[in-house]
């Protein structure tokens, strides 16, 4: 077969027409021409100086020599090394070579197919004399004559073979006239249809079941016309392919699918058996199975001019495409996501058939790989292919095939409304295979992948636009993940780190109220809420109506109902019943203030506080704390006993001595006041749980719930909330005493100083200080959600028993907070983050990666005492 | 921290003279490390005290610039400026070096004569071992009084503390008590403030002259001495024991702690050779061993030539950084390293670089896993790395009954989540066949018990057709 190669008749200059080279926006190409035959001032006239991949400047820069022909080895490897990766990022890329030879050029249309993308030609094909004038001015590279000669020969050879090679797009530049009016055009890809935004109605295979088509089309919407359907908002229909075969009005469907596209009220890509029917129509012999017997039947007792038709439609038809600005791809069996937006004979196959691999299981169905369970695209994918009992949707895919010619039903995908329609299939047309996929084998993408995960990360949310997760800090995320965490399924949200006020100017605090309302005062926020702080362990508490909704909202199937987890996302409670006692009183309470009914939901995210503190610090305590004291006390009375006897007993002599006993003894009086008063503090915290009862459980944020995520709404509303539906009634599930507080108002902020010196005279922790809405913002940039301000007292157990006598105060306030505040405010955009994507049905690889990016900024080294 | 010293007898005041610092004046000494007080609270013909008190700053503590270069290794909140530790020992060669070397040359007879001294220590940390005060001092031929407080008295559920008020008296000379003393402290809190170089060895030896060597618990002496420093301990001992003639019946090695290393590390070895010739047996030529820890069952694997590939994996990057040391991987020669694959990776979290393997091992793991992570794991090992063969060893915890240490229901290490039954065991093979299609095969592992069977227990997975 001959190809035909554009090439202009350049005879009519008079006329100034351009030469037009259309080539996709996104290929491969490849220029061809001797040497000096002006390439690299062509590339460098027509494409960005990046798009331009230039073998000499390849060779300069691997051995610093542009000429030298013995680097041409290591100058390709890293050129094309190059090329490759832009091509992986979808930019097109020119290779600026002679390409003369066809082995070179060989090379470039391995990367092209290896790619999916389109290779494109441009040749220069100058006249010799030309270049050898040319080549006799450039004294720095001269090549003798022969060779231009050559290359020349060469180039002329090469043309009539590039598009059997495999060029798609080839382009001959004759003349340096023709070469000066030459303009490039780069034209949109076949799949691009970006700039559709429906609204669509995604429908899934029909396989010739026009019943329910049409019942679909009526319950979407569509209104009949003469011989058409549309609709009357301007939505457009999208068929996923697989027309028919099997159903019982096939002709029908195609005469609608047709009809609609044609009329620009449906766009369509072809499935697997719309291929096998087009086959048939040109002649060529298939297989008289799947149902397809019924199909042809049909077509032949309609006539040679639908026959005709259906061949020239099903032809033009594209094997997927991207729609509403890259956010929606739509294909019959899928796509992955290095295909998407590419063309090529491999990415069609894939659109058609899926990916298989050869083997074929005891039903003599192909085995398929699961794409679906690693896709990790950004665009949602709608397709059909492999019938299921229900809509299978996975990481962003859905495949909407639901067997209505199997006695199941026809779907329809909103876009973007994201919702299902359906209409039930009227009878069983055919009897599949084997059993319709149900959800029970769709289980691959509950897992997650550690590839997703042990590397550097890069993470966008809403409030903090770029999060960056160092390798290391990654490797200890995963640790601390897959030794000490719960089932991931559960972890929609990890509480961030809380930052201290700053540091405290007074003379005998080290942290006091005055500098939390100046922060949020200098910040320009007037009202804000103090709210005292619970000495216990942060606690996430999630309840969910029943077992079902566990399993069905958040894929967990070991039949419970709820969990209680630490703030790195660890099971608070080894002994479950605990778990489940909790879990249940807390349901009751939900279910007696109306809750669950009230909000229109059947599960609820808390985020509380949990006490005693020493229920979960026991081993800190044990360890640590307790030891402390006891090691202390012991030491300090006998020194405090010596320096009695020593005082008492007037050995030393006043003059003699530079220290008097009596000094050192009021010293040592004061560090054992200071140690018993610290065991005091940490004793405060702890009680001994015998029962249930004896917990107690804060809850201050009411976190999300189905459809929504509490962060649009003031503290004070999750107050009162909490006091209206939670507290109050069952003693384990206690409120949070606070108290609001106006920076513009001197009384106002004396009531807020007062308020916090009575909660923290009796050993209390202290208050966190928030500004009145959940998230705040100044000039742009997101403000501390809270900061805490511990008490005098409390903070013995943080910076040591002594830690206010003046000569270690003095020392203690040196202490920097920007990098606690830094993560702080990552971690709460992540746990936001978290939480609105679990409530959009993201899947779970999205919402994990916020969690594991909490316990990965948790990881860095920053003062454990802040 | 607080010692006294008190002399009892006759012109006692003489104290003085032997310790070189005067009864009538609080003098004050600076240690880089924080201040020494000698003060005298009682001073009189028959009985004199001499106190030695040692402040140590929190803070600076706390901060990184006491005891370590890297900071932060200490807390705020830290037993350390007030329980009897290492500084003490230092405090008391610097303030008492003169002392404790034997020398007084006002009253050189005084020096060397045996005196009936007692010394008092207050919080000396000996975790509850109760023997240990007893061990130590008695055989020198002190009478030993000890006094224990509860943790906290409010608590009484929380036990006992682990620092006892120690007394000590005897007829010893000065220099004696003070070397006892400066050995001895560091014995029972096993942490020591400074780094420790090989220096140390001499250190121990010169101020233990003349009564370490005979001392019965020597052993345990250095090896407490040197508690992250084995090989010191191991030196120490053997030159130690080069001044005896008999050679050693060693009765009190098979002392309480470490009783379990004894016992246990030749399990450990029997459970690797028998994991390796279950790899052998299966025919296998690449392995991935899952939670390989300081890689031994791999380097054992890496010798056998039956095996062409290696690949050790753990969640924990500190334990692959030890074992990279362990094995060596620096300098291991191109052919070896080529055999190896090190990597983090995680058993809960699916993992592409799993699949291809002829044999997965799975030594000691799961019982490290939460239990609701369990279906995870057993999906990404069973059902994606889906390898020929599968093996995994796991406690047997009817056999703990066995081990005198351990009490009711704990299980032998305090990271494992659970320990499993044979029958337990069993169940899970047989969930794991089924629901993965494997057939398994369980043996045990070390010394039969004849009612609660072998120690560990092992089941060997193999891929159905």
């Amino acid at each position: 077969m001959k190809l035909p190669v554009s090439r202009h008749r350049w005879g009519c200059l008079q006329e100034m027409d351009n030469y037009r080279i259309e080539i996709p926006e996104f290929c491969l190409v490849a220029l061809i021409g001797a040497t000096s035959s002006g390439k690299t001032s062509f590339a460098h006239q027509y494409f960005k100086s990046t798009e331009v991949l230039s073998s000499d400047f390849f060779r300069g820069m691997v051995c610093d020599d542009e000429s030298s022909q013995t680097a041409s080895g290591d100058a390709f490897d890293v050129l094309y090394y190059i090329a490759e990766k832009r091509l992986s990022n979808m930019k097109l890329t020119v290779i600026d070579a002679t390409n003369i030879q066809q082995n070179s050029r060989k090379k470039i249309i391995d990367l092209a197919r290896e790619q999916n993308v389109h290779a494109a030609a441009i040749v220069l094909n100058l006249p010799e004399s030309l270049l050898q004038e040319r080549n006799k001015n450039r004294p720095e590279r001269n090549f003798p004559e022969h060779v231009i000669r050559q290359h020349c020969r060469d180039v002329r050879r090469s043309i009539r073979n590039l598009k059997r090679e495999g060029f798609r797009f080839v382009y001959v530049i004759d003349s340096p006239e023709q070469l000066a009016h030459t303009e490039i055009i780069r034209t949109k890809l076949w799949n691009d249809k970006k700039s559709e935004h429906g609204p669509f109605d995604i429908i899934g295979d029909i396989h010739g079941c026009c019943d329910e088509l049409e019942l679909l089309l009526e319950k979407l919407g569509y209104q009949k016309t003469e011989q058409n359907y549309a609709h009357p908002d301007g939505r457009k229909a999208a068929f996923l392919g697989d027309f028919c075969d099997r159903g019982n009005r096939n002709a029908d469907v195609l005469r609608i699918v047709m009809d609609m596209v044609k009329s620009g009220n449906a766009i369509a890509v072809p499935g697997n058996h719309d291929v096998k029917l087009l086959k048939y129509l040109k002649g060529k012999s298939v297989a008289m199975t799947h149902g397809i017997d019924k199909t042809i039947a049909e077509l032949e007792e309609k006539g040679e001019a639908f026959k005709a038709e259906t061949a020239g439609f099903l032809d033009s038809l594209i094997s997927h495409y991207v729609l509403d600005d890259g956010k929606l791809v739509i294909a019959h069996a899928g796509l992955k996501q290095e295909y998407i937006g590419r063309g090529s004979a491999k990415v069609r196959e894939f659109c058609l058939y899926g990916e298989v691999t050869g083997e074929f299981d005891s039903y003599g169905l192909p085995v398929r790989l699961d794409w679906a369970a690693d896709y990790r695209g950004r665009a949602a994918v709608v397709y059909g292919h492999i019938a299921g009992t229900e809509v299978k949707s996975l990481n962003g895919t859905h495949c909407i095939d639901t067997g209505c010619v199997f006695g199941g039903k026809l779907t329809a995908y909103r876009w973007p409304e994201k919702e299902i329609v359906s209409v039930e299939a009227l009878q069983e047309y055919y009897t599949p295979v084997k059993p319709l996929e149900s959800q029970e084998n769709q289980n691959i993408g509950d897992l997650l992948t550690v590839g997703d995960y042990n590397h550097k990360m890069h993470l966008t949310t809403e409030l903090f636009p770029a999060i960056n997760i160092q390798e290391n800090h990654a490797a200890a995320a995963l640790e601390i993940m897959s030794r000490f965490a719960a089932d991931p399924h559960w972890l929609i949200y990890l509480p961030p780190t809380m930052s201290p006020c700053e540091t405290s100017t007074l003379e005998n605090y080290l942290e006091h109220p005055l500098q939390a309302f100046a922060y949020y005062k200098n910040k320009g926020i007037q009202n804000i809420i103090c709210e005292k702080k619970h000495m216990g362990s942060r606690a996430v508490v999630i309840l969910c109506r029943t077992p079902e909704t566990a399993r069905n909202r958040f894929g967990i199937t070991d039949q419970t109902r709820g969990i209680i987890y630490t703030r790195t996302g660890r099971r608070f409670f080894d002994d479950l019943r605990i778990e489940t006692e909790l879990l249940d009183r807390l349901d009751t309470v939900l279910t007696n203030s109306g809750f669950w009914e009230d909000f229109n939901t059947d599960w609820l995210c808390l985020d509380t506080e949990l006490m005693p503190w020493s229920e979960k610090a026991q081993a800190l305590i044990r360890s640590q704390y307790a030891p402390t004291g006891n090691a202390g006390i012991m030491s300090l009375s006998s020194t405090v006993q010596v320096l009695e006897q020593l005082y008492q007993n007037h050995i030393v002599s006043g003059t003699e001595s530079e220290i008097s006993p009596e000094a050192l003894l009021t010293k040592y009086q004061n560090k054992l006041h200071d140690m018993q008063n610290y065991k005091k503090a940490y004793q405060e915290y702890c009680w001994t749980v015998k029962a249930t009862d004896d917990f107690r459980i804060a809850p201050f944020h009411i976190l999300a719930c189905e459809n929504k995520v509490f962060s649009d709404q003031k503290h004070l509303w999750h107050m009162q909330t909490i006091q209206k539906y939670i507290t109050g009634t069952d003693p384990v599930f206690m409120a949070t005493p606070y108290l609001c507080v106006d920076t513009s108002d001197e009384s106002s902020i004396e009531q807020g100083v007062n308020w916090w010196l009575s909660l923290t005279a009796s050993g209390g922790e202290g208050m966190v200080v928030k500004p009145e809405t959940y998230i705040a913002k100044s000039n742009g940039s997101l403000l501390q959600p809270a900061v805490k301000c511990r008490g005098a007292e409390y903070l013995r157990i943080i910076y040591g028993a002594e830690y206010l006598e003046p000569e270690h105060l003095k020392r203690l306030k040196k202490r920097s907070l920007s990098r606690k505040r830094a993560l702080a405010l990552k971690e709460f955009a992540l746990g936001m983050e978290s939480l609105s994507r679990f409530v959009r049905n993201e899947p779970l690889y999205k919402i994990h990666e916020c969690s594991f990016g909490v316990l990965a900024l948790e990881s860095e080294p920053v003062d454990p005492r802040l | 921290m607080l010692l006294t010293i008190t002399y009892t007898g006759q012109n006692t005041a003489e104290l003085g003279f032997l310790l070189h610092k005067r009864p009538d004046k609080i003098q004050k000494f600076s240690l880089n490390y924080g201040t020494a007080y000698v003060f005298y609270p009682e001073v009189s013909e028959q009985k004199t005290t001499a106190a030695l008190l040692l402040e140590i700053d929190p803070i600076d503590l706390a901060r990184g610039k006491l005891g370590s270069k890297d900071g932060g290794l200490f807390d705020y909140v830290n037993d350390r400026p007030y329980a009897c530790t290492s500084f003490m020992s230092t405090a008391i060669s610097r303030v008492f070096g003169t002392a404790m070397s034997g020398r007084c040359d006002s009253h050189p007879e005084l020096a060397q004569t045996p005196l009936r001294l007692t010394a008092c220590l207050s919080a000396l940390k000996d975790n509850t071992d109760t023997e240990l005060a007893e061990q130590l001092f008695a055989p020198l031929g002190y009478e030993v009084h000890t006094e224990r407080e509860t943790l906290d008295n409010s608590f009484p559920e929380w036990g006992v503390s682990p620092y006892i008020r120690l007394t000590i008296t005897g007829t010893v000379r000065l220099s004696e008590l003070l070397n006892h003393l400066y050995v001895l402290i560091p014995v029972f809190d096993k942490q020591k403030h400074y780094y420790i170089a090989e220096d140390e060895i001499q250190k121990l030896l010169s101020h233990g002259e003349g009564w370490l060597s005979s001392h019965p618990f020597r052993e345990k002496i250095a090896n407490r001495y040197f508690t992250a420093k084995r090989s010191y301990a191991r030196k120490a001992i053997d030159i130690l024991l080069a001044d005896e003639e008999l050679p050693e019946t060693s009765g009190e090695l098979a002392e309480n702690s470490e009783s379990e290393k004894i016992s246990y590390t030749p399990l450990n070895t029997q459970r690797m050779e028998t994991v390796k010739n279950a790899v052998l047996q299966s025919g296998a030529s690449s392995v991935i061993d899952l939670g390989c820890g300081e890689c031994r069952l791999t380097s054992l694997l890496l010798n056998e030539p039956q095996i062409r590939h290696v690949t050790a994996c753990d969640v924990s990057v500190h334990e692959l950084e030890k074992a990279a040391q362990k094995l060596h991987l620096d300098r291991m020669p191109a052919y070896r390293k080529n055999k190896l694959t090190l990597m983090q990776a995680s058993l809960t979290y699916l993992d592409k670089r799993f699949g291809n393997f002829d044999c997965a091992c799975v030594i000691e793991v799961i019982e490290h896993i939460e239990p609701m992570r369990i279906p995870a794991f057993e999906r990404v090992v069973f059902e994606f790395a889906h390898p020929k063969t599968v093996i995994l060893t796991t406690p047997n915890r009817e056999y703990n009954k066995n081990y005198q240490f351990m009490q009711e229901n704990e299980l032998r290490h305090g990271d494992h989540r659970f320990e499993w039954t044979r029958a337990e065991f069993k169940a899970w093979t047989e969930h794991i066949c089924e629901k993965f299609d494997y057939h398994c095969e369980i043996s045990g592992i070390g010394e039969l018990d004849e009612t609660s069977g072998q120690p560990t227990q092992m089941g060997v997975f193999t891929r159905n057709g």
